[in-house]
């Protein structure tokens, strides 16, 4: 079958096409030139222009997160790739699908030192899930289908494609996505069946089991979430969430146990070191979970289900580890437990809840109110209040202190409508990623929850939103601080806040109406509702600039190096629990 | 579950197809993530279908040998993984040129290189390159005994296995 020959910039075009994509992110330079005359050419496609490349990586991360779609960017050589190295390492440590064209010198001058030149395979090789330079039009098309494959098959990520310019000026033949095969990665979906009958008899036995639950069913879509839920309904097991997991049940639930981790729940934290089996989902037993490896959950059996082989085994070893994805899983196991007549030990469950709501008892999410000052929680309290009622709220985050409080104190009923930086935790990340997502979104109500020094990273980006006039909320708990860096000064550094002020920020008001956006700020509590009711009811992008409390600490917290039973609860547990040498070393 | 923490050595046979950049992905993925190589050997294997068989012997506890394989799996371009070490009896080989120089030990060393089966295939006045074949413990057992006979250079082509028996990997 002959196909037809086209330049190579009109064969990316229309393999965008092919492959269902609408929007684009992106910014133009000398190399990919090509591919911004053919993108002039068409209506099919929009390209969002943005400020600077990190910013197109993380629009797209926000995009593709908030759809279940694969998120394109387009960049040029050089500046333009490494630009976006840091969101696509964000990208691969969180598993979003991100494809990454990025203009490249033409063939004969790679390896010459030219203008806007660098080593852009080699450079991303370690941040990206695959690369490819392609040398010839004529392998084009099939690469871009590959790449699309790639990206959103088994654990998705990011993959890049290095695009020289004489390889877009050429011709070749568009090979349309049904004819391309792919012959080696072909990741396992479905569960292995004898070890999914052992895992559905271990959770019928259990006395204390927990649900531990992450990001991997938010990406296997919002089916997994739905049949997690049903799982969770038909045993009557607690359930907790990672950070990236948050939505995959709803907080509404009764069984739900809040965030685990560092800055999660005590009753989810003591329930996961008081557990006799963890049902570990699509997590991967991360540090910021885990705590202290050698104290981790020591009498608990672990089932660990995720798509990623290498996910399992990994930092913990378990005891029946399933590969596959979470959907099929779920769906097998759930069948299982039906067509077996299983039952889960009722008299142990209860007994099992009512210590877990003992230790919910402990309210570790407390925290001193002031009529004074804004405490920064009570302000993401607020928030969630004045939200909740709406179905399309889509929450961003930066990171730091205001995303874990955002964590604890938003309640997410949905998948899909929390974006935060888990792995890689890019300061940064939150106001491109909420354009990326009022993007997918236009009439959703979407709120960048900031801290005022998270959000001077991608500042620019601003502009790209007032460009596409997106009614972007910006939330920022303005404590003046690099808080989280203040607090583990304050934890771990004798209160030597090195380097964690900032003076000098911007006026965030009239930074706001420099964007051409609306500034609002709120000094005292009192002042808060009407401003978090008026940012909602204007129309517009709007940055709301929410003073709060300079010295709050971020609690519950487990320190580095500590146990999920060696919690910090408030500020009268740091005197007594100093942090250990071993713990001082960590991250 | 506890693993044992004493180090393995490993054999791993990985076909990967045979393009610009996979050994880069290979080699990075090894120091990318802390991993030991003792060896490593590749070239084409199957032209016909473009893919080549690399050979890598590393060393780790049980949990980080499953954990490279895992991660190799995870390579795009990687067709197949196979721990030789652990999936059957399997028979390595590797190649070495080892130059002897000087007068005084050329006797002695061609004796040796007889028991050793190494062959000569170099030779002047002053020197003898031989070429041995065979495990890597043999070829460091011949290079001890050429050492105080005037070894002066050593080039090994690190370790390539195959599984014994009729089944291909």
């Amino acid at each position: 079958m002959a196909y037809e020959e086209m330049t190579g910039a009109k064969i990316l075009v229309q393999a965008l096409i092919d492959q269902g994509i609408t929007d684009v992110f992106g910014y133009p330079g000398g190399a990919i030139l090509p591919v911004y005359d053919e993108l002039f050419q068409q209506n099919q496609i929009r390209h969002v222009l943005v400020r600077q490349e990190g910013g197109a990586v993380h629009g797209a991360e926000g995009y593709a997160r908030s759809t279940g779609k694969v998120g394109v960017v387009i960049v040029t050589s050089g500046p333009g790739s490494t630009n976006a190295v840091t969101g696509l390492a964000d990208a691969l440590m969180d598993s979003i699908p991100i494809v990454c064209f990025c203009g490249q010198v033409p063939t004969h001058l790679i390896g010459n030192d030219a203008f806007q030149e660098c080593d852009t395979t080699g450079i991303t090789r370690p941040c990206t899930k695959h690369n490819y330079l392609v040398k010839s039009t004529k392998d084009l098309a099939r690469t871009i289908h590959e790449a699309f494959y790639v990206a959103r098959s088994g654990r998705p990520g990011p993959v890049l494609i290095d695009l020289p310019k004489d390889v877009s000026l050429g011709l070749g033949p568009y090979i349309p996505p049904a004819d391309v095969v792919h012959k080696t990665y072909q990741p396992r979906v479905e569960g292995d069946r004898a070890l999914i009958e052992q895992a559905v008899a271990m959770m019928a036995e259990a006395k204390r089991p927990i649900f531990y639950c992450g990001g991997g069913v938010i990406n296997s879509g919002p089916r997994a979430s739905e049949l997690l839920t049903q799982f969770v309904n038909m045993t009557g097991f607690p359930v907790t969430l990672t950070l990236m997991g948050l939505g995959a049940v709803p907080a509404s639930h009764p069984q739900f146990l809040g965030m685990l981790g560092m800055h999660g729940t005590y009753e989810a934290n003591l329930a996961m070191h008081g557990s006799d089996l963890i049902i570990a989902i699509g997590s991967r037993f991360d540090d910021r979970v885990t705590g202290r490896l050698n104290a981790f959950a020591p009498n608990a059996k672990k089932i660990h289900i995720d798509i990623d082989p290498s996910s399992i085994n990994k930092n913990v070893l378990v005891d029946i580890g399933i590969v596959g994805d979470v959907t099929r899983v779920l769906e097998a196991m759930i069948e299982v437990w039906k067509a077996r007549g299983y039952k889960a030990d009722a008299a142990a469950i209860a007994d099992w809840r009512r210590q877990i709501e003992e230790w919910k008892g402990r309210n570790c999410l407390a925290y001193r109110h002031s009529d004074e000052i804004i405490k920064p929680q009570h302000a993401i309290k607020r928030l969630y209040e004045l939200t909740k009622h709406r179905e399309d709220v889509f929450i961003t985050t930066e990171v730091g202190q205001h995303q874990m409080w955002a964590a604890q104190f938003y309640g997410f009923e949905k998948p899909n409508h929390w974006m935060t930086s888990g792995g890689l935790g890019t300061m940064g990340y939150g106001l491109p990623a909420a354009m990326g997502v009022q993007l997918a979104h236009p009439d959703a109500l979407v709120i960048d929850i900031a801290g005022e020094a998270s959000i001077m990273m991608n500042i620019q980006e601003m502009s790209t939103i007032n460009q596409y006039r997106l009614p972007v909320k910006v939330f920022i708990l303005n404590n003046e601080y690099m808080g989280m860096v203040r607090q583990w000064q304050e934890l771990l550094h004798g209160g030597r806040y090195s380097q964690s002020y900032m003076s000098s920020l911007p006026d965030f008001v009239k930074l706001a109406d420099a964007f051409g956006a609306v500034g609002l700020r709120a000094e005292k509590p009192s002042e808060l509702d009407d401003v978090i009711k008026e940012m909602i009811s204007i129309d517009r992008t709007v940055i709301a600039d929410i003073r709060v409390d300079k010295a709050e600490n971020c609690f519950p917290m487990i320190p580095s190096g500590a146990a999920h039973n060696e919690m910090l609860l408030g500020p009268q547990d740091k005197a007594e629990q100093p942090i250990s040498e071993e713990g001082m070393v960590l991250v | 579950m506890s693993a044992p923490n004493n180090n393995q050595r490993h054999t791993i046979a990985v076909l990967v197809d045979n393009e610009p950049g996979v050994l880069a992905r290979v080699v990075g993925l090894f120091s990318g993530r802390g991993y030991n190589i003792e060896s490593l050997t590749v070239a084409e294997t199957k032209p016909e279908a473009g893919v080549s068989r690399i050979t890598i012997v590393t060393s780790g506890t049980i949990q980080i040998i499953e954990q490279i394989k895992n991660q190799l799996r995870r390579l795009v371009p990687v067709h197949t993984v196979s721990d030789l070490t652990i999936e059957g009896p399997h028979v390595e080989r590797e190649l070495a040129l080892v130059k002897v120089s000087g007068t005084a030990g050329r006797v002695e060393s061609l004796r040796i290189a007889d028991i050793f089966r190494a062959r000569v295939v170099d030779s002047t006045n002053e020197s003898f390159v031989f070429e041995i074949v065979g495990r890597p413990d043999k070829l460091e057992a011949f290079i001890k005994l050429m050492k105080p006979l005037g070894l002066v250079d050593v080039a090994r082509t690190g370790v390539v296995a195959i599984a014994r028996g009729p089944q291909a990997l």
